[in-house]
């Protein structure tokens, strides 16, 4: 079994905290995606569990054992990284057969495993390539058998899909879950793209300025989000400042919402622009007025000002509201679609 | 990168002022050389223009051979052992932080600002019984008395390896500073130990930059002629120091010419060996 612990994995660069106390459970086999804005600490976290960087604190436990202060090369973990790192001087047989090489792993051995993980990545054939001849997408490809040419214990993977161009990483996404479906191995991944995030993981792990924020299910994140940040980062919403009266009600953009309460006087409420309906403005709530219309074909947003906040809210084409920048509109929060956070 | 071939004469107006500095200090002076190879010597005089092959003639000697070969091998070797102190060096120069860097980077500068003769006295100094180095090793009590290793072949190899040690970490640093780090980081996550991912990854990855330096370190010890006087015995020396011989202290500069001329047609012969090999290889 290789689960992967994470006990209070803290990392100093000087004074600054890259990582600050992160605990982290990772169950066997599933699919992790370590999600956060550029500088946020999850690569040097990622980096840590590869044995690429030491913490300053904590421990990092796999399948139970401790390998905290294990050499990378000896922690049997597989690894793709942001630049591939593809070795120039080999071909693309020789990249894969590069980890079995230094093993001692015998020749004909060797050419087998090679036509397998070829295959598994759906490159038949191009053992003799050189690696300057392939596409972005095939040298994505290679670095995957590369990196799962030993059968790691654990697959790492650092901003694998970011030198794609979208069409290709948004295949290479469902690609990489099915691969991992597949061969049922633990598989951490660093990304920022959000998209990339809810495709792939099991489990989301939100990170801002070295802390973890939040740590569930892609549709938890979404429908659940923990704090600000995380409500903010994942997706659109529109976040409000909502305000307790003496007597109990909640106000929110100059409206009441009822079944909501909240844990403080203010209190910042999330709601998703799809959750915002549309009402004729005599029974509604809340009333603004439209700003601008954004008719994306797909879908139409509409950016409507109520008492100085700034509401989005999203129709599917089929309703097509008949709204022009300057008409007053009725909006209605469903109390179940509005997310309470801390301040 | 793609560039836009000329396609007026104008278009040529950036190549004029380095292809006439070529011209004016490199192929005139070659070209005299050349052509004074040929001269006849005026014994008690200088020469006068002729066309006569017996200065080429005259070193096609078991002695003259000797001398040549010993001169290729000497570079040779001094190649060797340059690039090979300074690759794994340069390689770990590149990853120090950027003003530690600067320190060594300056260090090493300042060595090449020093001429051979300093170079070579120095050596001879610490090479010598009464002032040098195994002095030190006495003192240790790793040798029973001081003794003197210069003149001497090791003595030469040394003070040329030395000489030649600055160029070639200047030589390689763009090379090993530009090279990916995660190559080598890959690598440990495949299994390999950093000593293993240097040799199975860094060495191969730069072969031609390798390669090229150590053309360039034996050129560069081709032409040395101050010491091997100075830390060799007359047995140790170069082609390099016979040219020098004749040209200033034998007033024959046809012969030192002719000699001249060989050496450099010998030197390009295996340089571009070397880079036919090199190629081949990087074509398999």
């Amino acid at each position: 079994m290789t689960s992967l612990v994470l006990e209070n994995i803290t990392k100093r660069f000087g004074a600054v905290a890259a990582v600050d106390r992160v605990n982290l459970t990772v169950p066997d086999g599933s699919f992790v995606c370590l999600l956060g804005p550029s500088g946020c600490g999850k690569t040097t976290l990622l980096r840590m569990i590869a044995g690429l960087e030491e913490p300053s604190e904590g421990r990092v436990l796999v399948g139970g054992d401790d390998v905290t202060r294990t050499p990378a090369h000896r922690r049997d973990f597989g690894m793709v990284f942001q630049s591939l790192a593809l070795f120039p001087h080999l071909s693309v047989g020789e990249n894969i057969a590069y980890p079995l090489r230094i093993r001692g792993v015998p020749r004909a051995e060797q050419a087998r495993r090679v036509e397998e993980l070829l295959a598994l990545v759906r490159l038949p054939g191009f053992g003799e390539r050189p690696v300057a001849k392939l596409s972005g997408g095939q040298r994505q490809r290679v670095a995957i058998a590369r990196a799962l040419a030993l059968q790691p214990r654990l697959f790492l993977l650092d901003e694998p899909l970011s030198a794609l161009d979208a069409k290709l990483r948004e295949a290479m996404q469902v690609e990489l879950r099915q691969l991992q479906q597949r061969l049922g191995i633990t598989t951490i991944v660093v990304t920022h793209d959000q998209r990339e995030a809810m495709t792939m993981a099991d489990l989301v792990v939100v990170m801002n300025e070295g802390r973890i924020r939040q740590s569930a299910p892609p549709v938890e994140i979404y429908r659940r989000p923990a704090d600000t940040f995380v409500a903010d980062f994942i997706g659109i919403t529109n976040l409000l400042r909502a305000r307790r009266g003496p007597d109990g009600a909640v106000r929110v953009a100059g409206g009441f919402l009822a079944g909501v309460t909240l844990p403080a006087e203010e209190a910042m409420i999330s709601v998703r622009p799809e959750d915002v309906r549309l009402v004729p403005p005599e029974a509604a709530a809340i009333t603004g007025r439209v700003e601008f219309v954004r008719d994306l074909g797909a879908s139409i947003e509409i950016y409507v000002e109520a008492e100085g906040q700034r509401i989005v809210a999203v129709a599917s084409p089929r309703e097509r509201p008949d709204l022009q920048p300057g008409a007053t509109v009725g909006l209605a929060l469903p109390a179940d679609a509005c997310v309470v956070l801390g301040a | 990168m793609t560039t836009a071939r000329p396609q007026k004469l104008a278009d040529y107006a950036p190549l004029v002022f380095p292809a006439v500095m070529l011209t004016v200090f490199f192929v005139v002076p070659f070209g005299i050389m050349v052509a004074v190879s040929f001269f006849r010597r005026v014994q008690g005089a200088f020469y006068e223009p002729d066309f006569v092959l017996a200065n080429y003639a005259r070193f096609l000697s078991v002695f003259f051979g000797e001398v040549l070969g010993f001169s290729l091998v000497l570079a040779a070797l001094v190649a060797v052992v340059a690039v090979t102190i300074a690759f794994p060096f340069t390689y770990l120069l590149a990853r120090l932080p950027r003003r530690r860097q600067v320190l060594w980077l300056v260090a090493l500068l300042s060595i090449v600002s020093l001429s051979e003769v300093i170079v070579g006295f120095a050596w001879s100094t610490l090479f010598s019984r009464t002032a040098g180095i195994t002095n030190v090793l006495v003192a240790l009590g790793l040798m029973d008395e001081p003794m003197s290793l210069s003149p001497s072949f090791g003595a030469l190899l040394t003070g040329l390896s030395y000489h030649a040690f600055p160029y070639t970490v200047l030589v390689l640093y763009p090379a090993l500073a530009r090279l990916d780090p995660t190559l080598m980081e890959a690598a440990r996550t495949l299994g390999a130990s950093p000593p293993c991912a240097f040799v199975t990854v860094v060495v191969p990855a730069l072969r031609n930059t390798i390669l090229a330096t150590l053309i360039m370190v034996f050129v560069f010890a081709l032409g040395a002629y101050l010491l091997p006087q100075l830390l060799g015995r007359p047995s140790n020396w170069t082609l390099s120091v016979l040219i020098t011989d004749q040209a200033i202290y034998q007033s024959n500069l046809p012969f030192a010419a002719a000699m001249a001329v060989f050496l450099v047609l010998v030197s390009l012969a295996l340089v571009g060996l070397s880079l036919l090999v090199g190629r081949k290889e990087a074509a398999q």
